[in-house]
């Protein structure tokens, strides 16, 4: 009896918490986020994100707890580094901090430029990881002339953040098509129109933001994979234990009457 | 003093320096007293796993905390940017922290896990009221170690977590203002509030928590484990072999402690894969928000204290003005309850109905933010109490009438939902729900002394029930 109830106390639990994961789900709102294509041991992937982030997103935001050093991890040489990703004061030992000063960075975009150090985990939430919400976010934007800095964003609207990258993606602006639903008309988004071409094709231009997302989430986290890998031995290593702990003791209690 | 023992010169270089230190400490009888002739009783289930588990988490927690503490910066100016350190530059720092980080939360999931325990097994009754007691004062330590450790990473909810609870002892009428300002030591939540959770969180209540921890063993070999089937395996009647030592008992060592083992390797599996595999436990272990440095312009919209909390958390959120009226309506009915039906003599019948009209008025005039305190503080508070409320003739739930099995079944699911919605955010519906949770709480342990007694008890065994593995 006293088994049965707790099994059933045990099961409820679990369901409770299981409907509470589930609900949370459901209850944040926004747009659906895009799943990014995650492939942080991917090397060369890493690398060119590692690029772009350098060549785009540096100049205005810093990853002041990521140490260029850090990016021997990639398969960079400390050379390579030097060469390619770094101004020429800088240090391998320093951590990659933006050269904008920050009260002007608050007269042009109304706000600091956020830290991207940690912005894959820090991202994340109940709609989506965070790698999820950059990759959407980095392709959503588009031409807004209500907008001071002329572009707008449907991950995260009325950013103070202008398109960076445009160059590659081009402009567009979305469109809507007024829909009946439930007796109401609204509108929903049916897609993209291209103002103008970019330097990519649309195929290419989502490859660039999967690279720097990539990159973005191995900096969030540079041990993850060591950390999961070695999760692995680790596990592997208790359930060995547990069967030795096990069989040591039934053999202790088989004495016990 | 005890007999000065002499050992033979040819006896090994072992025993004697064993003798030589068991006639300067009692390190022999400790050993005994507490390991090899503890007898514990051999019927003990799955549920008794908690107690020496809460102790490993206890050991993980300082011996972690100790390497954290040697790269961890209690400045606000770079106490985040020392987490990062930790997590990026220390030789494995990540590891150091997740199972810190890990650690906080298994702590309350052995705590809660070993407290079920106790109230199904009756394992608070007498004679172990004490080891109860200490053990909910260890409970009250662990929140606020908790609570003060959760600030010192100095993320967003580090610091609006640590803002709204310290604003709720603003709430207490006159002193509450200033009672909050010597908290956090200035005006917000800064610097200064920093380094004094600090301060409590690496040595103040561990301190106490360790004092605690050895009261509540102590405690418990003093009388004897309880067991399932809430059987004295040690008292006057209990059966015992030639040597004076009870049948249903055998030594904690080393039954208990190869036993302890296993448990401890199963445990340490569920513990390593979270801490490898998901060491953010979806946002429940380490809130996503946590991940962005504490911003004193910029509320979250969106403020929930740690999974652990969020039961109590509700209770609080629970109390409205609106739900004052129910508060009202339940002392009213205990003040006509104590006139009209209860055979106490007239002069405490008077005192009751006194203290009632007095406790009315109060919740009249004081604000419903401060009852809500008084909830959340009461629903902690009266475990404390439980030993003198529970009137049941048997201490086992196996014992029990069913109807009551059902009812613990409820309170555990009352609990729950209580703690799912205290990590949402506020709603109509969960409002009511939790309010319904918060009476059902209180009404559990409050209405104990006379529900415990109803229906029909099973008739409680001589010996523990036990079969051979």
């Amino acid at each position: 009896m006293l088994k049965k109830f707790m099994q059933w106390a045990l099961a409820t639990t679990l369901t409770v918490s299981a409907l509470g994961m589930a609900g949370q789900a459901v209850a944040h709102e926004g747009v659906a986020l895009d799943k990014a294509p995650l492939r942080t041991n991917d090397l060369a992937s890493l690398q060119r994100g590692a690029k772009t982030f350098v060549n785009y997103c540096l100049n205005c935001h810093s990853a002041a707890f990521n140490r260029y050093v850090a990016l021997t991890q990639l398969g960079l040489t400390e050379q390579q580094i030097k060469d390619n990703l770094m101004f020429t004061t800088d240090k391998l030992g320093d951590t990659m901090k933006a050269s904008i000063d920050p009260r002007q960075a608050k007269d042009w975009f109304g706000a600091n430029p956020p830290d991207l150090t940690l912005i894959a985990r820090s991202r994340a939430s109940d709609s989506g990881s965070g790698a999820d919400y950059l990759y959407t976010y980095m392709r959503t934007f588009y031409r807004d002339d209500t907008r001071p800095t002329g572009w707008n964003n449907i991950a995260y609207p009325n950013v103070g953040m202008p398109h960076v990258l445009w160059e590659l993606q081009g402009s567009r602006r979305p469109v809507y098509v007024k829909e009946e639903e439930h007796g109401h008309e609204v509108e929903v988004f049916k897609g993209w129109e291209q103002i103008t071409p970019g330097t990519q094709t649309p195929l290419q231009y989502d490859q660039t933001v999967a690279d720097l997302v990539n990159y973005l989430q191995w900096m969030g986290e540079p041990n993850e994979d060591h950390r999961i890998r070695l999760g692995v031995w680790v596990l592997i290593f208790l359930l060995g234990f547990s069967i030795i702990a096990w069989r040591l003791n039934a053999s202790f209690w088989k004495d016990i009457k | 003093m005890a007999e000065f023992k002499e050992i033979s010169p040819n006896a090994s270089a072992g025993a004697r320096l064993l003798n030589w230190v068991d006639n300067r400490f009692p390190a022999s009888q400790l050993y005994k007293e507490h390991l090899s002739e503890y007898y514990a009783p051999k019927n003990f289930n799955f549920w008794y796993f908690f107690g020496s588990l809460a102790l490993l988490v206890l050991v993980i927690q300082i011996v972690t905390g100790i390497f954290l503490v040697m790269n961890y910066k209690p400045d606000a100016a770079v106490a985040f940017a020392s987490v990062e350190y930790i997590m990026r530059d220390v030789p494995w720092g990540w590891l150091i922290r997740y199972m810190h980080s890990t650690g906080a939360s298994a702590f309350f999931i052995v705590v809660y896990m070993h407290m079920f325990r106790g109230l199904i097994y009756g394992s608070y009754r007498k004679p172990r009221e004490l080891v109860w007691i200490f053990g909910c004062a260890i409970f009250l330590c662990l929140m606020a170690e908790a609570f003060m450790g959760y600030l010192l990473p100095w993320g967003q909810m580090s610091y609006w977590g640590a803002q709204v609870i310290v604003n709720l002892f603003s709430a207490i009428p006159f002193v509450g203002p200033d009672l909050a300002l010597l908290i956090r030591g200035d005006y917000v939540v800064s610097d200064a509030t920093l380094n004094r959770f600090f301060a409590f969180h690496v040595i103040a209540v561990p301190l106490v928590l360790l004092g605690l921890v050895v009261a509540h063993i102590i405690a418990l070999h003093e009388v004897g484990s309880n067991n399932p089937d809430g059987v004295e395996i040690k008292g006057p009647k209990a059966p015992k072999d030639a040597q004076g030592h009870p049948l249903d008992g055998i030594p904690f060592h080393p039954y208990y402690t190869v036993h302890d083992i296993l448990g401890v390797s199963v445990f340490l599996m569920a513990f390593s894969a979270i801490i490898f595999f998901a060491p953010t436990a979806g946002g429940y272990f380490l809130e996503y928000n946590n991940f962005i440095p504490a911003d004193p312009f910029k509320t979250p919209n969106h403020i929930a204290p740690v999974w652990y909390f969020t039961p109590f958390y509700s209770m609080l959120r629970a109390i409205t003005s609106e739900m004052m009226y129910a508060l009202i309506a339940c002392v009213f009915g205990a003040g006509l309850f104590a006139a009209l039906k209860s055979k106490m003599p007239s002069f405490m019948k008077a005192v009751s109905v006194v203290a009632c009209v007095a406790v009315i008025a109060m919740m009249l005039s004081i604000d419903a933010k401060f009852w809500g305190v008084v909830v959340m503080g009461g629903a902690v508070v009266i475990l404390f109490f439980l030993p003198w409320l529970d009137n049941a003739p048997v201490k086992s739930i196996r014992y029990r009438p069913d109807w009551q099995k059902y009812l613990y079944a409820v309170f555990v699911v009352v609990f729950a939902v209580l703690g799912y919605l205290g990590v949402q955010p506020p709603s109509e519906i969960g409002g009511r729900v939790s309010q319904v949770g918060t009476l059902f709480y209180f009404g559990f342990f409050l209405l104990m002394p006379w529900w415990s007694q109803i229906g029909t008890f099973k008739q409680v065994p001589d010996r523990v029930t036990f079969e051979a593995h």
